[in-house]
């Protein structure tokens, strides 16, 4: 089969771009080398756009909010009057319930979804008046790199029709631990103890001194 | 900047992606594949042709489903799709038999040993009810890292196994159990620590034995989870339901069980535990099912003619070649690479004779309709028999030309190859799935080129899982006919339920949750009076979602699916998950006897299960009355 064959298979399951990636195969270079899991976990899921924090400060998603560290992560926008309300009280109280370990073991980030109308200022006020503390960071950016976050976290509906309803967006919140590489999530709704119980396993490692039963 | 050939502006991502496409269709060609039948065997094309290869099947992300006008496109998307593998050129890996040790140290304490590092929820129920404290038989089983090959394709795999001494291995060992004989397992943590966890999985477990009418505090309830260098005893009675409530001493008979199985159940963790490798079977025989073909129901003798068998499906990593978990779907992960006990697409060597097939999804997401298929008379209906479903034999089998099971579910088939002395046939699973949500609904989706996607594919189309290599030689077969078989009868469902509640399982913005409320290990939902009857009523919310709901500690059998008898004869039978279909409303028969203590409800879409898609309730002396709990 030729590569033209193949193309069109590709392009019978609805999938664009694939003669661009054969196109610029030609100049794509040497092999890459194998990543560590990790790095791989990088490439896939964490693109290291630009961002801006609701204190305008510009900051970069992997390199300044996730690597080496234990996040939340959420999306939400200002005006969304439905869930985001919920769940914004909820991670508010999931902060006051872990004190001052947010923003040294753990670090909440809430991404918006409407990056053009959510300014840093904007932001500021919303966390201002949720109660947000230091180490709860609010983030917008340029709309192309929001979305590609959103798809890339995993906060995206398999529905075309309620993916694009706003009102409908995933609700959930990602807890991780990056260099750990463990990685889960938990509803935004759900009760803020069990939040905070579920992210502490990945703030504090389960690993004890081994004991050897017979 | 980067772009793609029409010019337009892609991302870095994107373009990484193009270019990992473009890798594997050179691997493709490189591996020789020149015509559509090399494509499917390898698993590579699928649907109605549709090349699996650029983006594999996961159901994440950036190329779901979408608009074109008025239609809605069908897609398989997400992570790049794993690398190109043989098919057919490796045996058929057996699970050997799990071993059993003379002695455990410390000794087994009928109170958790937590001085010694033991991590139990109570105290053993059993030796209270007459049960002998320590068991006749003891195993000690190891969960830990072990190193494997699953296909000669690919470099060898870390992942998690079970070890009982003698094997170390994923699936884990079989337990060979015998009703009236009860046993413990000492479920060792001795997995590798956090920062070794290969790019996923959670070092802290909790081991549940699906199916078994067991005390809480050995079910393995996903909240009962320990870390690395804890242990957990548990208990396994090995008795029928009834032996302390309606039918004392021994049990109801048309309660036996027969083909369970064992998984991590880790909350928040159990789909990537699992898909590492923390499954295994649990083989229950009695005086009946003797596991030997001239005595009893004389089914094909354990282990010759009585084979497990564990379907996965799975993704690896196109540069790196190892297994690969995507971390970040909400709902569902499809593999593009099948496995039968842990090895992509083995062959077997069969005779010519009846055989029992224990068939188990263990997902993490998919549902498989099986078929056997001979790709020389692609016209063949090929029947077989069901003869049981999750693991419970039916009153009689039934003859049917395929059978669909979900997550967590098993079936029970016999199959003669006596028809196919000589011949190479196919077990192949034909139900197209394209994501999470559950096999395509009919009328969901179109192919680009506006053609409706089918539920159910043509011979040869889908999935060919496992090769079976007839051989032409006649043997001998002392195992029953099953036309004219007949088993245990089915419990009276006339009893007047205590109460009918009702569980709507819904998706609340993007959030499982049943009865618009979510996975919390301190909370419980409602209570269940001990040794009562309650029809419990399950509901989808969801639209075009299709859910396999898992009930711990007892069966169910479906009394009606939207107020109709269950269409399917296999249905009518003892269950312990029933797949919920869109729209659907199934009402359930339930008697809760004997032990006491928390077990969870939930869905066994492990990737909906880990999202809170879950809620646990107590067996307790004395009932509530909550209708919705």
């Amino acid at each position: 089969m030729s590569l033209a064959g193949l193309a069109s298979f590709a392009q019978v399951a609805g999938i664009a771009g694939v003669a661009g990636g054969l196109a610029q195969a030609g100049t794509a270079g040497a092999e890459e080398a194998v990543p560590s899991p990790r790095e791989r976990i990088r490439r896939l899921y964490f693109p290291n756009v630009v961002l801006h924090t609701q204190d305008g400060k510009q900051v970069r998603f992997y390199d300044d909010l996730v690597k080496d560290k234990a996040v939340t992560i959420n999306f939400f926008f200002a005006k969304c009057e439905e869930i985001c309300p919920l769940v914004t009280a909820n991670l508010a109280k999931v902060q006051r319930l872990l004190g001052d370990r947010v923003g040294r073991d753990l670090f909440m980030n809430s991404i918006s979804l409407k990056p053009e109308e959510d300014t840093p200022a904007k932001l500021k006020a919303y966390a201002e008046k949720h109660g947000a503390r230091p180490g709860w960071t609010f983030l917008t950016g340029a709309p192309a790199d929001v979305e590609l976050l959103r798809r890339s976290l995993g906060f995206t509906n398999p529905s075309a029709k309620v993916d694009k309803d706003l009102n409908q967006h995933i609700g959930n919140v990602r807890y991780g631990n990056e260099p750990l590489m463990l990685w889960a999530a938990c509803p935004g709704q759900a009760r803020a103890e069990w939040i905070v119980e579920s992210v502490s396993w990945v703030m504090q490692p389960e690993a004890k001194p081994a004991m050897a039963p017979g | 900047m980067y772009y793609n050939a029409l010019g337009e502006k892609v991302s870095r991502r994107r373009y990484r992606e193009m270019l990992a496409a473009a890798k594997n269709r050179r691997e493709l060609i490189a591996a020789g594949l020149h015509n559509r039948r090399d494509l499917f065997k390898m698993g590579l094309l699928t649907g109605t042709g549709m090349l699996v290869a650029k983006n594999g099947l996961s159901s994440r992300a950036w190329a779901q489903p979408f608009q074109q006008g008025a239609q809605n496109i069908c897609a398989g998307a997400g992570l790049p799709a794993s690398p190109p593998t043989r098919s057919f050129i490796v045996p058929l890996p057996i699970m050997p038999v799990a071993q059993t040790v003379s002695s455990l140290t410390p000794a087994p304490t009928i109170a958790p040993n937590t001085g010694a590092g033991e991590v139990r929820a109570a105290p053993h129920q059993a030796p209270g009810l007459g049960f002998p404290f320590p068991p006749p038989k003891l195993y000690r089983f190891t969960q830990q890292a072990i190193q494997v090959s699953q296909s000669p394709d690919l470099p060898l795999q870390t992942i998690w196994g079970f070890n009982d001494g003698h094997h170390a291995t994923s699936p884990g060992p079989t337990y060979v159990a015998q009703y009236g004989v009860p046993q413990l397992t000492r479920n060792i943590n001795a997995l590798p620590p956090l920062s070794q966890n290969g790019g996923f999985g959670m070092p802290s477990v909790t081991t549940h034995l699906h199916n078994a009418h067991n005390p809480s505090e050995s079910d393995g309830n996903p909240c009962d989870f320990y870390g690395i260098g804890n242990f957990c005893d548990q208990y396994y009675p090995n008795v029928l339901a009834g032996f302390n409530s309606d039918h004392q001493p021994n049990g109801d008979i048309n309660e036996a069980l027969s083909t369970l199985w064992y998984h991590d159940h880790r909350v928040d963790f159990t789909s990537q535990n699992t898909y590492k490798g923390l499954v295994g079977y649990y083989l229950l025989f009695n005086q009946f099912d003797t596991g030997n073909e001239e005595t009893g129901f004389r089914l094909p003798s354990f282990p010759q003619f009585d084979v497990p068998l564990v379907f996965a499906d799975k993704v690896y990593d196109p540069i790196s070649k190892h297994l690969a978990f995507d971390l970040f779907s909400l709902d569902g992960i499809m593999g593009d690479k099948f496995l039968v006990n842990g090895q992509i697409q083995p062959f077997f060597q069969v005779e010519p004779r009846r055989y029992r097939f224990r068939l188990l999804d263990t997902g993490p997401s998919r549902f498989y309709e099986f078929f056997l298929t001979d790709l020389n008379n692609l016209g063949a209906t090929n029947p077989f028999y069901v003869i049981g479903n999750d693991g419970n034999l039916l009153p009689a089998p039934v003859q049917v030309q395929s059978v669909r099971i979900g997550v967590a579910e098993r079936v029970d088939v016999v199959i003669d190859f006596s028809a196919f002395a000589g011949k190479t046939i196919y077990l192949e699973n034909r139900l197209n799935q394209l994501n999470g949500m559950g096999p395509v609904n009919a009328g969901q989706c179109t192919d680009s080129n506006g053609n409706p996607v089918p539920t159910m594919l043509a011979a040869g189309q889908g999935n060919l899982l496992l090769q079976f290599r007839v051989s032409g030689t006649h043997v001998q077969d002392n195992s029953g006919n099953p036309a004219t078989q007949t088993f245990y009868q089915l419990p009276s469902t006339d009893a007047e339920p205590r109460i009918t509640r009702t569980f709507k399982f819904d998706r609340l913005n993007g959030q499982w949750s049943v009865n618009g409320q979510f996975m919390d290990c301190h909370t419980f939902r409602f209570q269940v009076q001990q040794n009562s009857v309650e029809n419990w009523i399950l509901t989808n919310a969801t639209g075009d979602w299709t859910h396999p709901i898992h009930i711990h500690l007892e069966e169910h059998q479906i009394l009606s699916r939207n107020r109709q008898p269950p269409p399917l004869a296999i249905e009518r039978s003892r269950k312990d998950v029933t797949q919920l279909h869109p729209q659907e409303r199934v009402l359930l028969f339930f008697r809760f006897r004997d032990w006491l203590g928390k077990y969870p409800i939930h869905c066994h879409n492990v990737v909906h299960e880990d999202h809170a898609m879950m809620g646990l309730w107590h067996v307790q002396a004395e009932g509530d009355d909550v209708l919705v709990p």
